[in-house]
């Protein structure tokens, strides 16, 4: 390579007291997690046709545990992961520490929101999945506890801006790192796309359950929700693409060729909000011009993980080539399968691959009435959010957790075999819900008690049990191995972050630099929003509030 | 290297503009529609929407009716935990509009084998077109979770 190589010299180390709040939303959302994956055995093994749910303590059916496993996992969990594995991207990419107070009332009402919703979910009165579609109705805490969760991270939001601001005073005409850049486009995406849910469960559901509304709109909020409910999985795949664009090429010994197309790509994830209709194809009520239109942008917004796909591939195969991988694809073998962080990491982007064309498959218009509901989503989605996602997550910690206590990882062996356990366990899991759902079986539903059942859902079914529970024990073994690097771990000094370095460094002239202008894509994003949603939400003025809810059913 | 980079996103964009067209030919030329617009079922404050259902045409009169030779129309509605009606007899090759609501909370309606799949939400009326071509016994379902007996809510197509 005969580019400039860029990269970012300063060493600078957060202050521990904000190195601790990052902390305990790790480990938080990891204590979530062991609970959600608790209940996801149960429903894996349902679908199997054994019943362990029945043994479980507090937990009385199926559907309290499948609230539980989605809450904690896909709303909890993600929250609290992002919230700090983000803050340390930013602050560690502008080199300046965050605003405390901020850091602090983001953990804080994490928590909080999380205690609130867990006391209802626990006590049995809002066992209405982690989608809470209205009229379906659960306990006011259920609704105040998610409202906290999302205000949680507006709060890391705002740190972020605080931290913007700050950063560009000291360096006029200087280019926004590249890491600070990614990080702060995640969220500022997520500040827009959150809005749905918030206006849905603050304007709405809380008072609803309150008794202050006589009723709900079921077709606006569901649309509420799902305004919010596709571009979550960006929230949750963004600070994936933060590892996989911003580290994962250092660990893998490689650098990222091109910063421009990196900045493209975050900022596509924030112009492409709107497309949550197409989680309505098969909805009454929305017109097929506007369906079909929303099917056009959700094809679009596969283009940015194309663009992932090539920058990250190209950053490993340098990465391979230098550790003197040859030939076509001989590379792949040569990038160090051998450290558990890349391992599970380029395992999960294999898995998100093969989810990306099952989640085209869900998109598509007129194909999507094959699979609208059926346990095909749901086989999508584990293979998106429950490998992708959930298995970064496992690799990222398995630096970050090093780096937050100053101690070597427990065991790398180990923790290599639960990567690779994990992946095989969602490939056969994954497979069975997928071959089940093309057969028809639904998604979300007591297999166990139905009153049908299809010979062809038989060997699907014993694949679902059978992935599940091997993901089951390798989430187990990863607690384990979180738990033993905190305290058995050899104590080493202070590391950096695995920052990568850009062939192609950000050029301060030209048009590139406006990249860095957020205001204007945010502005860009927010007429779009208004264009596919403004028509469908003043169709339902003036508001008829008067369905009646279902109680804790 | 910028050159792959363009070539790649090339065919990227190319792959998914085919995808696009081949959608729209299926919606357009093989006359597959999704459910949309189909009217509301309006309830006043106090009105249990349940009652108001049984005088709202073509509510009235669930079941299959033949409105015109070999075409016929299935009306359904479905509530916490069962479809009425839960059997649906239609002879092979009828063309048949399903009209389906939900008297309570949002259910499924699924007819397994088939893309008859719409979503029932109360106040609003779902309907979609399908033609029965092969004979047999099939299974319809609530695929959306409505509660505790949700996995109990199913019935039959049966098509002689």
């Amino acid at each position: 390579m005969s580019t400039a190589v860029v990269s970012e010299p300063s060493g600078f180390a957060l202050p521990q007291g904000q190195l601790n709040v990052i902390r305990w939303n790790i480990y938080f959302g990891f204590a979530v997690l062991a609970i959600g994956v608790i209940m996801g055995l149960g429903q894996a093994l349902n679908y199997a046709q054994v019943d362990i749910i029945r043994h479980y303590p507090v937990v009385k059916s199926y559907y309290q545990g499948l609230t539980i496993h989605g809450v904690f996992n896909a709303l909890v969990l993600t929250t609290a992961f992002a919230n700090g594995f983000i803050a340390l991207t930013t602050a560690r990419g502008f080199g300046r520490k965050l605003n405390d107070a901020l850091l602090q009332a983001a953990l804080w009402t994490l928590l909080i929101g999380s205690l609130l919703a867990a006391y209802a979910m626990f006590a049995d009165k809002a066992s209405v999945l982690y989608t809470f579609y209205p009229p379906l109705e659960a306990h006011w805490t259920f609704y105040l506890g998610l409202a906290l969760v999302v205000v949680s991270t507006w709060f890391i939001s705002a740190a972020q801006l605080v931290a913007l601001r700050g950063w560009r005073r000291d360096h006029p005409g200087e280019r926004v790192p590249l890491l600070a850049f990614m990080s702060i486009a995640t969220y500022v995406m997520w500040d827009i796309a959150s809005v749905g849910l918030a206006v849905e469960v603050v304007v709405f559901l809380l008072p609803w359950s309150l008794g202050l509304l006589p009723g709900v709109d079921p077709m606006l909020d569901r649309t509420l929700f799902w305004f919010t409910g596709h571009p979550i999985v960006y929230f949750w795949l963004l600070p994936i693409y933060v590892s996989w664009y911003g580290l994962i090429p250092k660990q893998a010994g490689g650098v990222l060729f091109s910063d421009t197309l990196t900045r493209v790509a975050f900022i596509l994830f924030i112009l492409l909000i709107p497309v949550g209709f197409h989680h309505q194809f098969v909805d009454p009520g929305i017109s097929q011009g506007l369906k079909f239109t929303v099917a056009a942008m959700t094809f679009a917004i596969f283009f940015p993980s194309l663009m992932t796909a090539f920058s990250v591939m190209y950053a490993l195969e340098i990465g391979g080539r230098r550790r003197g991988g040859k030939g076509l694809i001989g590379w792949f073998f040569r990038i160090p399968w051998s450290d558990p962080s890349v391992a599970a990491q380029v395992l999960a982007m294999i898995a998100f691959l093969l989810g990306g064309i099952s989640g085209l498959m869900n998109g598509s218009y007129t194909m999507n009435m094959e699979i609208h509901n059926t346990a095909f989503v749901s086989g999508h989605f584990h293979l998106m959010i429950g490998c992708g996602v959930a298995l970064s997550y496992m690799g990222i910690a398995y630096w970050l957790i090093p780096y937050l206590e100053r101690r070597e990882l427990w065991s790398s062996r180990l923790a290599l075999f639960q990567a690779f356990l994990y992946f095989v366990g969602v490939m056969i899991f994954s497979h069975g819900l997928m071959a089940g759902g093309i057969a028809g079986m639904p998604r979300r539903t007591d297999m166990l008690q139905a009153s049908y059942d299809l010979p062809a859902w038989k060997i699907p079914e014993i694949m679902t049990g059978v992935g599940g529970s091997l993901m089951f024990v390798s989430a187990m073994l990863f607690f384990f191995i979180v738990v033993m690097t905190i305290v058995a771990g050899k104590k080493t000094s202070q590391r950096d972050l695995p920052f990568t370095a850009t062939v192609q460094a950000p050029p301060t002239i030209g048009w590139q630099p406006r990249l860095d202008r957020l205001n204007y894509w945010v502005l860009a994003s927010v007429v779009l929003v208004i264009a596919v949603y403004g028509p469908v939400i003043l169709g339902h003025f003036p508001l008829r509030l008067t369905t009646a809810g279902l109680l804790y059913p | 290297m910028e050159r792959y980079e363009k070539a790649f996103l090339s065919a990227c964009a190319a792959v998914l503009v085919i995808f696009l067209c081949a959608l729209g030919y299926s919606s357009v030329a093989m006359n597959v529609h999704l459910p949309s617009h189909s009217g509301m079922i309006y309830c006043n404050a106090g009105q249990k929407l349940r009652k108001v259902l049984l005088k709202t045409p073509p509510f009235d009169h669930t079941g299959v009716k033949e409105i015109a030779p070999g075409k016929y129309q299935a009306v359904v509605i479905a509530k916490t935990w069962a479809f009425t009606p839960n059997e649906i007899d239609l002879p092979v090759g009828a063309e048949v509009k399903f009209i389906a609501t939900s008297a309570d909370v949002t259910h499924g309606f699924f007819i397994v084998g088939t893309r008859v799949n719409m979503m029932l939400l109360p106040g609003q009326i779902s309907e979609l077109d399908y033609r029965f071509t092969k004979p047999g016994e099939y299974l319809m379902i609530c695929h959306e979770y409505c509660g505790e007996l949700h996995h109990t809510m199913a019935g039959k197509v049966v098509v002689k």
